[in-house]
């Protein structure tokens, strides 16, 4: 065999290792219930979860606890099915966390009843999308 | 009144830019497969096309400024982009903020280099200008705006805000002008960003080079003469590029709160690519230019630079990335456009390739292990490999995207820890290229066998080891994997060191481009290891309580919770918030917000007192004050060190209204580290929760506590005159005096109480940093005692983060030596071209 030949193979192999070692530490999108099933089943793979924040009757955001040295909260989250989940987050409330319309929340169950959170993705309500404006000009 | 006419003068360039870069794309075409009876004049009009189209891309990039900068609120892009506060250095970053603006940047870059080309070249002018064409055509489309039926075509940055806004005020009054825009993302509002978007677009814009050079080689069936003059620019365009991503890295660094300057975002990614490869392709086209072999190779990472980049844009800007980025753009419409443009010189230039690839020359002999061929062929696998493994998971989005349009559904998700899963590979590619760029460097300047060679490291060899051996002990490197960090790249710096010497005592500095930006790839490595390996987080909860008696003590608390005035221990020192600050014109460092008040118009205030620093009065109490974005509050933490000052530090924070709480850090530097600080969460002072009253009923002289603070009632005071009230015959005004002492520092509180025709009137003092209100509600003169009635809400106070950055500055140092050797190395390669040119054998 030439030597071409063993380094072709050789590139391909390491190749292949790249894209397996990819798909296997890929994450992937879950509902609370399939996520708890998957802790259940012994899997701690962490995964990340869409929804919103819970909300009461006029709108606000209800169920933030913040921690007294302000540096951790729980609160409360609908998936997309409509599931409530307590979740855990051990960083300080994020400013403009109670305007996102859309949180992601990456982690995974801690216990059955509490979603610890290893990071929060928040999609806001963007400038560049607003149509209403304020007409305090001339 | 609207203006309309900048607006239409810029879109009519628009269109003006895109016909005459058809046309120049047409005319050089002719001009390439005339005679040489039709050359000159087909050269001429070219020329004259490409100039029209030069002259109308720099009419579309002023137009757009100087809407900007005239604030013209009528058109969507200033009213979005920016605001009457912007100092005109950001009104630059307003510029290309929006992706309009990008790709006009990017226009013009291409117009530049083209320009330089014409001028440049000879043979090369007609093949290289048809592809410039094509490029600028694709990419003026993106802004020409457009619509046919149900087509649009490219976004203008020109329309005007009542064609994009349906507010009701445009129904009353069409010529509505808003007072102001909404401002620049103030992540952008940094120096580095009106530099940084610049730099990279010219590395984007510069890959089109040697991409355009290897069609014109293809087409003109000159398979291997396109490298040389394509040679020079393919280092400049990795030399920007790398300095583009550089910049980035450092704006995020100085900028963001993530942390670091390198977060392996998607968008981050995008770049880092392409810079990949073509790093390779410099080094099999250099190695063509030695000895021959390596040209399809060559070819094939040409190609791959210049669609990567194409695919970067797309990423960023068409929208797929979706979540999974914090700083991709919003979707323009515009996806169809960039994957059309991306797939039109994907499909040209594999088919280019393809039809030429039997007649491109190749070495037939087998590379020798002991060749330099054999290890720089090595070494642009690995870059290939590093960047595949990058872009593989960067790229689970679009492979969503693509099952979803065929039905499916994927539900794959980028993986959650990106530092630990890009790491964990890139780490060793870089130090399989530390080991290949030192032991390479040997086989390219000698014929070497397997013992001269050996013979040729040992010296090397033993000083990195020796040098590890120190680096490892005085830096506490324990860990195995950093160990043969700091192997490999000790052994590029010296074994790149030993070649450097060698060039510079025989022959010129002109050589020395490789070994210096090798020597710079240790440094960078190392100086990661030790910035990143072992940064180390300091603001670790240090209070010893416990909370409550849960699993959550068990988990790291990585800020700190810093109440005004009291001191707070992060590791070896004792951190002191002092309160906030803003940055007013003319006055060095910061002004304590207690001396201003705002007037009500944007970036002014008035001085409450004297604002004097180092015995300079810069403004008197009274005087208007400008300031530099009022938005941005900076606190003051002051660090000591066994009761000794050290220094202050003020992280920035601003809460904007669309964006939330934005954060920039501010770091101490010490020649061998950073101390990193930026604040996480911060007090609202503007809708405090007063809780219930608490009345204090004191006698002059006496000491009591309001919550924590120990207070002493001095006494009151008949006034005569109040400020901002103008007291009346018969009126009795009293004022009293509280001092209230939190830690170190003496606040004055004086709430006042006036009569007037047995009509009571209290004035309460609010205190914000102490988060009290003190109102005098009753004075009892028979008792000699004075009513408080005080409501009480929290200090004020800051979260903060703060990391220990060890040897950051090796890995800033070593980029600029990295950057030296590539100008070097251009330099060496363009004087090359024109030499050959100069003789006539350009082809």
């Amino acid at each position: 065999m030439k030597k071409g030949h063993i380094i072709g193979i050789g590139i391909i192999a390491f190749a292949i290792v790249i894209i397996i070692t990819s798909i296997g530490d890929a994450s992937t999108y879950e509902s609370f219930s399939t996520a708890k099933e998957m802790k259940m089943g012994g899997d701690d793979k962490s995964i990340h979860v869409v929804g919103q924040l819970k909300k009461d009757n006029s709108g606000r955001v209800e169920g933030i606890e913040v921690s007294d040295e302000k540096t951790s909260f729980y609160f409360m989250m609908l998936d997309n099915d409509g599931m409530e989940q307590k979740v855990f987050y051990n960083e300080p409330v994020p400013a403009d966390f109670a305007r996102a319309e859309q949180v992601v929340v990456i982690g995974s169950y801690k216990n059955d009843a509490l979603f610890v959170a290893d990071k929060i993705l928040m999609k806001c309500p963007s400038k560049y999308q607003e149509t209403e404006m304020k007409t305090s000009g001339v | 009144m609207i203006n309309t006419f900048v607006g239409n003068l810029g879109h009519f360039a628009v269109i003006l830019s895109f016909v005459s870069a058809l046309v120049t794309a047409f005319s050089y075409y002719k001009y390439t497969v005339s005679t040489e009876l039709d050359k000159s004049s087909w050269r001429n009009f070219s020329r004259i096309s490409f100039y029209v189209h030069a002259a109308a891309s720099i009419t579309i990039a002023i137009s757009l400024f100087e809407i900007i900068y005239q604030h013209r609120f009528e058109y969507f892009y200033a009213y979005s982009h920016s605001s009457k506060a912007l100092p005109v250095h950001y009104m630059i970053s307003s510029f290309w903020e929006g992706q309009e603006g990008a790709f006009i940047l990017w226009i013009f870059w291409n117009v530049v280099l083209g320009l330089i080309l014409i001028k440049t070249n000879k043979f090369w002018e007609g093949p290289v200008m048809i592809v410039f064409a094509l490029v600028q055509a694709f990419l003026v489309s993106m802004i020409m705006g457009v619509v046919i039926g149900d087509l649009k075509i490219g976004s203008s940055p020109f329309v005007l805000l009542r064609d994009v806004m349906s507010a009701p005020i445009f129904q009353i009054n069409p010529e509505f002008v808003p007072e102001d825009g909404t401002g620049l993302n103030p992540l952008l509002q940094n120096i580095w960003m009106v530099i940084h978007p610049p730099t990279l677009f010219l590395g984007y814009a510069s890959t089109l080079v040697p991409f355009a050079f290897l069609i014109g080689g293809l087409v003109t069936k000159k398979y291997s003469e396109w490298i040389r003059p394509a040679l020079p620019w393919a280092i400049f365009s990795a030399m920007i590029l790398g300095m583009g991503i550089i910049m980035g890295a450092y704006w995020a660094y100085v900028t963001l709160n993530f942390g670091g300057y390198w977060n392996w975002d998607p968008v981050e990614n995008a770049v880092y690519v392409p810079w990949l490869i073509m790093i390779a392709a410099i080094h099999t086209m250099i190695t063509f230019k030695k000895s021959s072999t390596a040209l399809k190779t060559s070819i094939v990472l040409v190609i791959a630079s210049f669609i990567l980049v194409l695919y970067a844009t797309f990423l960023v800007r068409s929208g797929v990335l979706g979540d999974s980025s914090v700083h991709s753009f919003t979707d323009l419409g515009l996806s169809g456009q960039l994957l059309i443009y991306m797939l039109f010189f994907l499909f040209a230039a594999v088919f280019l390739a393809a039809r030429a690839w039997k007649h491109i020359p190749t070495s037939e002999k087998e590379a020798s292990v002991y060749s330099r061929e054999f290890w720089i062929f090595i070494g642009a696998t690995t870059l290939g490999l590093m960047a595949f493994q990058v872009i593989l998971p960067t790229s689970i989005p679009v492979w969503n995207a693509i099952v979803e349009i065929f039905g499916g559904i994927s539900n794959m998700a980028p993986p959650t820890d990106q530092v630990g899963f890009y790491t964990k590979f890139q780490l060793w590619f870089a130090v399989a290229l530390a080991m290949l760029s030192a032991v390479g460097q040997f086989f390219w300047w000698d014929k070497i066998d397997g013992k001269a060679l050996r013979e040729a490291l040992v010296v090397p060899y033993v000083v990195s080891v020796l040098i590890s051996a120190a680096i490892i002990v005085l830096g506490k490197v324990y860990d195995l994997t950093y160990i043969v960090v700091v192997l490999a790249g000790t052994f590029t710096i010296v074994a790149n060191s030993t070649i450097l010497f060698r060039i510079l005592k025989k022959s010129s500095v002109k050589l020395a481009g490789g070994s210096l930006a090798h020597i710079g790839l240790g440094m960078i490595l190392i100086g990661v290891m030790f910035s990143s390996g072992y940064s180390e987080i300091i603001s670790y909860n240090m209070s010893g309580l416990t909370y409550s008696n849960s699993w959550e003590d068990e988990m790291n608390k990585e800020h700190v919770l810093l109440w005004i005035n009291k001191p707070t221990q992060i590791k070896d020192y004792t951190a002191i918030y002092r309160g906030r600050q803003k940055k007013v014109v003319g006055v060095p460092g910061y002004v304590d917000v207690k001396l201003l008040e705002s007037t009500g118009k944007v970036n002014e205030s008035i001085a409450l007192n004297d604002i004097v620093v180092k015995e300079k009065t810069y403004f008197k109490k009274g005087d208007i004050v400008p300031i530099v974005l009022e938005e941005n509050d900076y606190f003051q933490i002051d660090y000591y060190k066994e009761d000794q000052f050290q220094f202050s530090l003020n992280p920035m924070s601003q809460f904007n209204t669309t964006m939330g709480l934005i954060s920039s850090p501010d770091s101490r530097r010490f020649i061998n580290k950073d101390l990193y600080t930026f604040v996480a969460a911060i007090n609202d002072f503007d809708e405090p929760e007063w809780r219930d009253d608490e009345t204090y009923e004191v006698t002059p002289g006496e000491t009591f506590y309001i919550s924590d603070f120990v207070t002493t009632f001095e006494g009151g005071e008949v006034l005569t005159s109040i400020d901002g009230l103008s007291l009346e015959e018969g009126d009795v005004a009293v004022k009293a005096k509280l001092v209230v002492m939190d830690y170190d520092v003496e606040k004055r509180i004086e709430p006042i109480f006036i009569i007037r025709d047995s009509q009571v009137g209290r004035i309460p003092v609010i205190e914000k940093e102490l988060g009290v209100k003190v109102e005098l509600t009753n004075i009892v003169p028979e008792e000699n005692k004075f009513v408080f009635t005080v409501n009480r809400y929290q200090k004020d106070y800051v979260v903060l983060k703060a990391i220990v950055k060890p040897q950051i500055n090796i890995l800033w140092v070593g980029t600029i030596i990295m950057l030296i050797g590539f100008s070097i190395a251009i330099f060496r390669r363009f004087d090359e071209f024109a030499k050959m040119r100069d003789k006539g054998l350009e082809s």
